[in-house]
Order: C-alpha cells, then sequence, then structure tokens
C-alpha cells in the first residue's frame, strides 16, 4: 500500500511543455491545449523507471511521484 | 437551552447591532475551554463558505498544529455574484462573526484573526471596524482587516491564504502557512453554538431572480427549496429550473427542486450542494442556454490563468456555449462540451475549473431539450 506511486502535476507550475506523455505515454496523454491528463492509478512496476525520467525532466519541476497514503490518491 | 437564531434581535434594516444589543439578546461570549470543539463535531456544523466541510473536524486539525503560529482568516470575501448573505452578516451582526473568530483563535491557539472582506463591500467593512471598536483593547489588537480584492476566485481558502501571507490573492498549489479559514457565517453559527451547545438549524440563504422579494433568507434547514421562495415572495412568473448554490452550482428542474430540503447532508446525498447559498430562480421567459452561455463566459473570464486546463479549457467551454447561444444547436459543440468537461474537471491548483464545470453539466442535462434544439439568436435576451 505504502509502496504505491502515482504521478501528481503541480497544475500551477505546469507549463504544458508536453515532454512527459512523450516520455511516458502509457500513464499521460495530453488534453487539446497540451496539458497533461494522467490515468489515475498508482504505477505499475515496469513503468517506475520512466515515470521516474518523466520527472526528472519536466523542464518546469511541476511533476512528481508521490506515495498514496492508506490507498489514498494524492492531490496538489 | 433553545436554539439560536443568526439575524433574530433588530430589524435588519436600522444597521448594525451594537455590542450592548448583542449581549443583550444571546449573553457575554462564553470561555467553553477545549470542548468547543467536540461540540462542533457533534453538532454536524459544515462550513457555509461553498466547500460544506466539517467544521469540527478541521479546527480539531488546525488545534493539533504548533501553538501560537496560526492565524484564522475570517473569510467574508462573497464573490460569488449573487449572493449577499455575507456582507448582510457582517453588516447587521458583526459582533456575532467576530464572536466566533475569536472562538476559533483561542481554540486552535491562533494569535491572529484575519478579517477578509471583499473590497467593494464598504459597509460591511466599516460595520466590522465599528463593532471592533466595541471590544477590548486584546480583542482589537488580535484583528487585522484585508481587502480581498473583487475577483471570483479571491474566496477560494488557498487564495485567502495567499492573500494575507503575501499579498497576492491567487489560488496556491504551495504548502499553506498555518491559517484555518472560515467562512464569517460559518463562525456566527460556531458563536450560536457556543453559547447553546446546540447547533441553530438554520442558515442564511440569497435568493435571487424571479421571485417578489429577492434577498437574504434565514431559514431552518429542516425546510425545502420551495418554502425558501416562498419566504422570498414566491415566485414572480412561471419558472423554468433553479440554480442551486451559485455558479459552482447546480440547475435543477422546478418540480425537482421545489419539494428537497436544506439539509446538507441530504442535499449531499442526493449529489447536491447548498454551496454558497445561493438560490436562483430562472423563469420559463429567459433563454436558459443563453443564460447558461453567459455564466460560463463569466466563469471563464474569472479564471485567475495560473493553469492550463481551466484557462483555455473553460475558456473553450464558454466557446462553445457561445456558439449554440448566437449560431444554434449544433451536435459538434455537444459533443465538445461533454468531452472538455470531463477533460478540465480536477485539473486545476484550486477547485474553479470544478465548480464550473459541475454548473455546466447541470445545465446540459436539465436543458437537454433546450441545448439540443436552440435556435440562432442573439445575446439580447442574456442578463
Amino acid at each position: 500500500m505504502s509502496r504505491e506511486h502515482h504521478l501528481v502535476v503541480d497544475r500551477i507550475k505546469c507549463d504544458g511543455r508536453g515532454l512527459c506523455a512523450e516520455i511516458l505515454p502509457e500513464r499521460i496523454h495530453l488534453d487539446e491545449w497540451g496539458y497533461p491528463i494522467v490515468a489515475a492509478g498508482p504505477i505499475p512496476d515496469h513503468l517506475m523507471a520512466l515515470a521516474q525520467r518523466a520527472v526528472e525532466d519536466c523542464p518546469v519541476l511541476a511533476l512528481a511521484l508521490a506515495r498514496a497514503e492508506n490507498g489514498k490518491r494524492p492531490r496538489r | 437551552m433553545s436554539a439560536l437564531r443568526l439575524l433574530a434581535g433588530r430589524d435588519l434594516r436600522s444597521g448594525s447591532e451594537s455590542l450592548a444589543e448583542h449581549v443583550g439578546r444571546l449573553g457575554p461570549l462564553p470561555h467553553p475551554g477545549s470542548d468547543l470543539i467536540e461540540t462542533l463535531v457533534s453538532s454536524g456544523l459544515s462550513g457555509r463558505g461553498g466547500a460544506d466541510f466539517p467544521v469540527g473536524l478541521k479546527w480539531r486539525a488546525a488545534a493539533s498544529g504548533p501553538r501560537g503560529s496560526a492565524v484564522v482568516v475570517a473569510n467574508g470575501a462573497e464573490g460569488e455574484p449573487h449572493s449577499r448573505k455575507d456582507r448582510l452578516l457582517m453588516t447587521c451582526r458583526p459582533h456575532l462573526v467576530l464572536d466566533g473568530a475569536f472562538l476559533a483563535a483561542r481554540a486552535i491557539r491562533a494569535k491572529e484573526v484575519i478579517l477578509y472582506i471583499g473590497e467593494h463591500h464598504q459597509s460591511s467593512r466599516v460595520a466590522m471596524e465599528r463593532a471592533l471598536a466595541e471590544r477590548t483593547g486584546y480583542e482589537r489588537g488580535q484583528v487585522r482587516l484585508f481587502a480581498a480584492p473583487a475577483r471570483y476566485v479571491a474566496g477560494d481558502s488557498s487564495a485567502a491564504v495567499h492573500a494575507v501571507a503575501s499579498g497576492v490573492a491567487l489560488p496556491t498549489t504551495r504548502k499553506a502557512a498555518s491559517a484555518m479559514v472560515q467562512n464569517v457565517e460559518t463562525l456566527a453559527h460556531v458563536a450560536l453554538i457556543a453559547r447553546s451547545g446546540v447547533p441553530s438549524g438554520t442558515l442564511l440563504a440569497t435568493v435571487a431572480g424571479a421571485v417578489a422579494h429577492p434577498g437574504v433568507i434565514e431559514i431552518e434547514s429542516n425546510r425545502t427549496l420551495g418554502e425558501a421562495l416562498s419566504i422570498a415572495g414566491g415566485v414572480t412568473e412561471p419558472a423554468r429550473a433553479i440554480l442551486l448554490g451559485g455558479y459552482f452550482g447546480s440547475w435543477l428542474e422546478l418540480q425537482r427542486a421545489l419539494d428537497l430540503r436544506l439539509d446538507p447532508l441530504e442535499l449531499k446525498a442526493a449529489g447536491l450542494s447548498l454551496g454558497c447559498g445561493v438560490i436562483g430562480v430562472l423563469p420559463q421567459s429567459r433563454c436558459a442556454v443563453c443564460e447558461t452561455a453567459g455564466i460560463m463566459r463569466y466563469l471563464a473570464g474569472e479564471s485567475s490563468a495560473q493553469c492550463g486546463p481551466c484557462y483555455f479549457g473553460l475558456r473553450a467551454l464558454a466557446d462553445s456555449c457561445s456558439r449554440i447561444a448566437y449560431e444554434g444547436a449544433n451536435p459538434l459543440d455537444i459533443g465538445r462540451l461533454q468531452r472538455w468537461a470531463k477533460d478540465v474537471a480536477g485539473r486545476g491548483g484550486c477547485r474553479h475549473p470544478d465548480g464550473a464545470v459541475r454548473f455546466l453539466r447541470s445545465a446540459l442535462e436539465t436543458f437537454a431539450p433546450e441545448f439540443a434544439h436552440h435556435p440562432a439568436h442573439s445575446a439580447r435576451r442574456t442578463a
């Protein structure tokens, strides 16, 4: 439970550069204005490395991996 | 002791209740100690600013924070266009609001109370200042007034904290300073509960639109929307729908709405909320689509433009609504509205896009025939 990770976007920081959707299309696609829509649910193990890379490569540091507490999806 | 009411006492048109009148009516501000928070939890009081959050739980969490560093923000920004109840309460019963704010400060051991009042709400500000001048020097020293900019999002609780902390009244995703934001009506309810031990059982609502006497009412929460309309003098012409909860609220078919009780828990169970307490009556003579398009345009303009999905999404939604309003119904725009409403929800730093989308979805549902068959006509019939 506590090992589940979710991708969260700081919507105010996010500029819609779209790198995350290129790195991790399995979980992220862009809306019609170029802003990421993140699929609900925890990141499966085989995608963790890519998710981490998406977080690190975000040019405005708007993407983060957050641990879910009590199975609740973190929101910010 | 029996339940008390917020607006009992002197005639509302005759101005503010003085400290002497206030104490004469309700008795002095009690010192309930730490029991107050548990009393609030069991009272079931929920926030009256729009989010319906349980007050006791909020205070309990705030009280467990670091000692003395917290701030209480009494939120009287009231940016909701048709809402008047917070202004009326601050103007006519300022000491109730102050009592609630001081109780909150004591309960969470906050050093400062900030009265966050809409910059254009002159009479409220004057009344609160005058009331403050009647209080003790210690109480006066605790309070600071802060003018909330006249913007829809300025009343968002994160925007309120941001404003008093750094002067920027915009929602933020940064971790807030330890501040507890509570709507002014909620604080006034706390002031009554601290005295009687039981909730007043009433709430303030602003009835707007096609009623004989639009304005603020105090009504028992176990009464119905239909009764609220009667208190406001009844509808003045055949009504098409009710907007419950202001611009973040929901359109309801008249027949469904009339028998709904105002109780927050009952409304929640029905997927509804009284929100900020605005009850709007749309007459059949007004075009529901144009009305919706006008409100969507307003909400798009009130985005703080910080988050892409809200700024671009609400604008696109408003454009689609306007196209249907001006050029007539078309399946393409109906499809866009459905799709984008789903895309935008939950993707802002604050709840502004969520509220706007909730409003839009209720319009698409309640006014489905109007949206599907809307003839092209100008926006002249819109408010």
